[in-house]
């Protein structure tokens, strides 16, 4: 892929995402949920860590016109970390002090692993992974999620029963087996898990929507359009979808954090991301034996614990701000 | 009650067929008979071989129906593997040859053996502290509980179980880090710390839900007649709430009782315990197709059988229920 | 002259959610002697249902506030006093029936079970307390109340279950009875027979009642003396008859009414003109 392409893509998501916020900052419908949003501080605060994961997430996917030795363009995150040595074996945290020349980042702030890589970069990178996965992921299961759901609730009777055997079938598969089942499959890679876990991820999604849809349908205004003529993919799109939508947000912020969780424990089982790519979960499979030796070797698993800790909490955190503004009755 | 039992298993029917499917695109659609001959045999292994194991294993055979003159017609892929699987034949591991029916009766015993006290603990653990929290409800210490459950269901399992091992066992060295026998008092020693680490890392995700269970159930009216009664809110909370919010309880946990003869994938690696979870690992490292097959079918199973037995518990706790 | 009963002095209750702060009751005051029943009259929002969970502190704070006022059982004042003796009021000296019986009484246990659970904790005396209940079934009008009482609320019918929820009110011979809508959630054949239930087990037992509704047709008959509340506050106090035959306030002229009255041939049903209410106050 060319670098150009890829950068396109990235800025169009970010894009995207920005214009989902502005779209949430800006509608009349949202205004009392976007003002219980902003009165919760720890929802806030939530808002930015997840921000900032983003962006450390970004700088490893946008390219510069600068190579590295192997003739790859490198990322904006390889470029800043391009003058941190890399060392025979582990280090620990500031371990080095010899830098003192280099511009920016002296020292390795959380060490390095066993091939002497800085655990930073490395846990950077991590994020990148995460939350690459996660948004492919989550292209997955929604739609899969919107269509099925809604169609179930709207069109009740044949569609219904056809939506709900597909659930409950897919679903009394153990995930975990599921997930591991088609990993073997297709193997390891960043789009194999996305699609593993997106083609898995949808139940509860569609569930919920299906319930929702049901409500809304049988509600007054629904009957009002009906009676007035107006056609399915109007009642649908018009009335039942922007009702419903806060349930697809919520469940993207909280889906998100399960995906991220659910990558970490496949790539640490080895059914994840291929060898080379920088993930959490690999990085604490690495990392698994390294509490018992002599000298400890902490750094590197915590590096990646916390990491993988913070952006998960982080996302519960806002996915339950979101949903107690949406509806404040909700615990 | 045995007709209503007859027609749930009726019902379970069209799932498990599903199931079937499912597995079979899984396993015997998306992947060419070759690659996994090569896999197995590795790379070096000469074109005879490969031959053999795929004639062995019958993925020479059509794919759904059997066309060919002569042939019968069920004589596929597809219908063997439907009649193994309803006729519970398992077959032997891809990896080493032994039934898998047998690693599963061996298996079960030290799965069951951590994953079963760790769920009845679990679940005493997370109703307590949950009704505690509902007790306290809108003040800050509900809220630090809120937060801190939120923040445990955020660690993934193997966190749990190194940093558990580390601290527990190589730092306070209380309990053995590696190992595992089932036989006196060496069975608490050895037991212990897995369970622990089992119990604590669900424990967040399971307080959380519980909670929002009990909320519910306080905003209800029955609630406010028994303040109007003189009822203190404690007595309100064990006698009131809490029997009414253990009907959902159970009706979400229940139907995981079954599969915790699987075991835990991460712990028991981690301890050396000799259960499925193990076998499941071992068998995704070798590529065993055939025990992540059985493992993935048994499991479904284990799932369904779970859903009914919810259906009975449901009916026996909730007096509105009856089974027809 | 003995002091009353009950004496609700100038109460004010806000409810206070996400920094918005309703005011639901505004200066409410009235007595109740000992064995007179009072009707409190109002639409639905109007502090009514408020006042009555007031009594004995069973609004939950939050998000209820008490601004100001005091509200004086037997002399003591209700909101200065600790857990367990506003434990002994509640049930014991002041007991309530609700709205819905459906959803009041709790679905997993027993109706002799929910009963005895109010006559342990008010009369420890009692020893057998099956008879007790079995009793007290009987005097609400339930049949067969040996067998009715083993079963649970959704095997009994709506009037049914409000009249086991009668009969646990009264199970604790409370001094004062809140009826809040007993009869709103049921037909209108059963509401008579209720009401009627009602005004014989005051006269057998001697208690005071405080009767929460919105209809003033069912009031005739059964209270010494009306409040009619309006916005959160009382607008007219006096005695049935007096209130009934001579209405005072603007705004109880137009609830009685909306009463429809039988004979008044085909004329059209009232609704009440705010605008004309708040041009006259």
């Amino acid at each position: 892929m060319s670098p150009h392409i890829q950068n396109l893509l990235v800025l169009t998501g970010v894009i995207l995402l920005a214009l989902g916020a502005v779209g949430f900052a800006r509608s009349p419908r949202w205004a009392r949920p976007r003002a219980r949003f902003a009165r919760n501080r720890t929802g806030i605060a939530a808002l930015i860590i997840v921000v900032l994961y983003l962006i450390a997430g970004a700088s490893d996917l946008i390219l510069t016109p600068w190579e590295k030795s192997d003739g790859r363009p490198m990322t904006v995150l390889e470029c800043v970390f391009q003058n941190v040595p890399k060392e025979a074996t582990y280090s620990a945290p500031f371990a080095r002090k010899d830098l003192s020349d280099r511009p920016l980042l002296r020292f390795h702030l959380f060490g390095t692993d066993a091939l002497g890589n800085d655990v930073l970069e490395l846990t950077l990178k991590g994020a990148s992974t995460a939350l690459l996965i996660g948004a492919f992921a989550s292209l997955i299961y929604i739609p899969i999620g919107i269509v099925l759901g809604i169609s179930a609730g709207y069109f009740k009777r044949f569609t219904d029963d056809i939506v709900q055997y597909l659930y409950s079938t897919v679903a009394s598969i153990p995930g975990i087996l599921l997930l591991i089942a088609i990993m073997m499959v297709l193997g390891k890679g960043i789009p194999q898990i996305s699609i593993a876990l997106g083609v898995t991820g949808w139940i509860g999604l569609c569930r919920l929507l299906r319930g929702e849809t049901f409500r809304q349908s049988e509600r007054q205004y629904c009957e009002a359009a009906r009676a007035l003529g107006e056609t399915h993919p109007t009642i649908i799109f018009r009335h039942i979808l922007p009702n419903v939508m806060h349930l697809v947000i919520i469940n993207f912020v909280l889906g998100f954090s399960s995906i991220i969780l659910a990558e970490s424990i496949l790539s640490y089982i080895g059914v994840g991301v291929p060898i080379g790519t920088a993930s959490w979960g690999t990085m604490i499979d690495a990392a698994r034996m390294e509490l018992s030796r002599e000298p400890k070797v902490w750094w590197n698993l915590s590096a990646a614990s916390g990491a993988l800790f913070i952006l998960v909490l982080s996302l519960n955190i806002l996915g339950d701000a979101l949903r107690r503004a949406f509806d404040p009755k909700a615990a | 009650m045995f007709s209503y039992f007859l027609r749930r298993l009726f019902y379970t029917i069209p799932v498990v067929l599903g199931v079937m499917v499912i597995t079979f695109v899984l396993f015997y659609m998306l992947q060419k008979p070759d690659t996994m001959a090569r896999r197995m045999l590795g790379p070096k292994a000469s074109p005879q071989a490969v031959e053999n194991w795929i004639k062995q294993r019958g993925y020479d055979k059509p794919v759904f129906f059997n066309t060919q003159p002569g042939g019968n017609l069920f004589d596929s892929q597809f219908f063997i593997h439907l009649k193994s699987l309803a006729t519970f034949d398992l077959g032997v591991s891809d990896a080493t040859g032994q039934p898998v029916l047998e690693r599963f009766k061996e298996g079960a015993i030290p799965s069951l053996s951590i994953t079963l006290p760790a769920f009845f603990l679990g679940i005493v653990l997370a109703v307590s502290i949950s009704l505690f929290l509902v007790y306290v409800r809108e003040t800050k210490i509900d809220f630090a509980g809120t937060i801190f459950s939120v923040a445990l269901m955020s660690i993934p399992v193997m966190v749990y179980v190194i940093f558990g091992q580390w601290f527990l066992a190589v730092l306070l060295k209380y309990f053995p880090a590696y190992g595992f026998n089932l036989e006196g008092f060496d069975m608490i020693r050895f037991l212990t710390l897995p369970i622990l680490i089992l119990v604590i890392g669900a424990l967040g995700s399971d307080i959380r839900l519980y909670r929002a269970i009990f909320l519910e159930e306080v905003r209800n009216e029955y609630v406010r007649t028994a303040y109007a009664k003189g009822v203190s809110s404690g007595s309100v909370l064990l006698r009131h709430v809490l029997k009414n919010g253990m009907i959902n309880i159970i009706t979400l946990t229940v139907a995981a009782l079954p599969m915790l003869i699987l075991g835990s994938l991460v712990l028991e690696t981690f301890f050396g315990i000799p259960g499925l979870g193990n076998m499941t690992l071992a068998a995704i490292q070798t590529s065993d197709f055939a025990v992540i097959r059985a493992t993935t079918y048994v499991g479904t199973l284990l799932y369904l059988l779970g859903l009914l037995i919810t259906d009975f518990c449901y009916a026996m706790v909730d007096p509105r229920i009856k089974l027809q | 002259m003995t002091a009353p009963l009950l004496d609700v002095r100038d109460l004010s209750i806000s409810f206070q959610t996400d920094k918005e702060i309703t005011e639901a009751t505004k200066g409410v005051s009235f007595q109740i002697n000992r064995g007179e029943t009072l009707a409190i009259v109002g639409e639905s929002g109007s502090g009514k249902s408020v006042t009555a969970l007031a009594l004995t502190r069973l609004l939950p704070e939050p998000p209820a506030l008490y601004v100001k006022g005091s509200i004086l059982w037997r002399g003591r004042d209700v909101l200065a006093l600790r857990a367990e003796e506003l434990r002994k009021i509640r049930g014991g000296e002041i007991a309530y029936i609700f709205q819905e019986p459906s959803t009041s009484l709790n679905p997993v246990y027993t109706i002799r079970n929910q009963i005895a659970e109010a006559i342990r904790l008010h009369r420890p005396e009692v020893k057998d307390i099956d008879t007790e209940i079995v009793k007290w079934l009987d005097a609400v009008g339930i049949v067969n109340p040996r067998q009715r009482m083993s079963d649970y609320p959704h095997q009994l019918s709506g009037g049914m279950q409000q009249r086991a929820m009668i009969a646990m009110a009264l199970s604790c011979q409370p001094d004062l009875l809140v009826a809040d809508e007993p009869t709103t959630a049921l037909d209108v054949t059963i509401q008579a027979q209720i009401l009627d239930q009602l005004r014989e087990l005051r006269s057998k037992l001697g208690m005071a009642i405080i009767l929460i509704t919105h209809n003033f047709a069912i009031i005739r008959g059964l209270c010494d003396h009306v409040a009619v509340m309006f916005r959160g506050r009382i607008v007219e106090f006096g005695t049935a008859e007096e209130v009934l035959a001579n209405p005072q306030h603007p705004y109880t002229k137009a609830l009685i009414e909306c009463i429809p009255k039988l004979g008044a041939g085909r004329e059209r049903l009232h609704t009440i003109d705010y605008a004309a209410i708040e041009r006259a106050l």
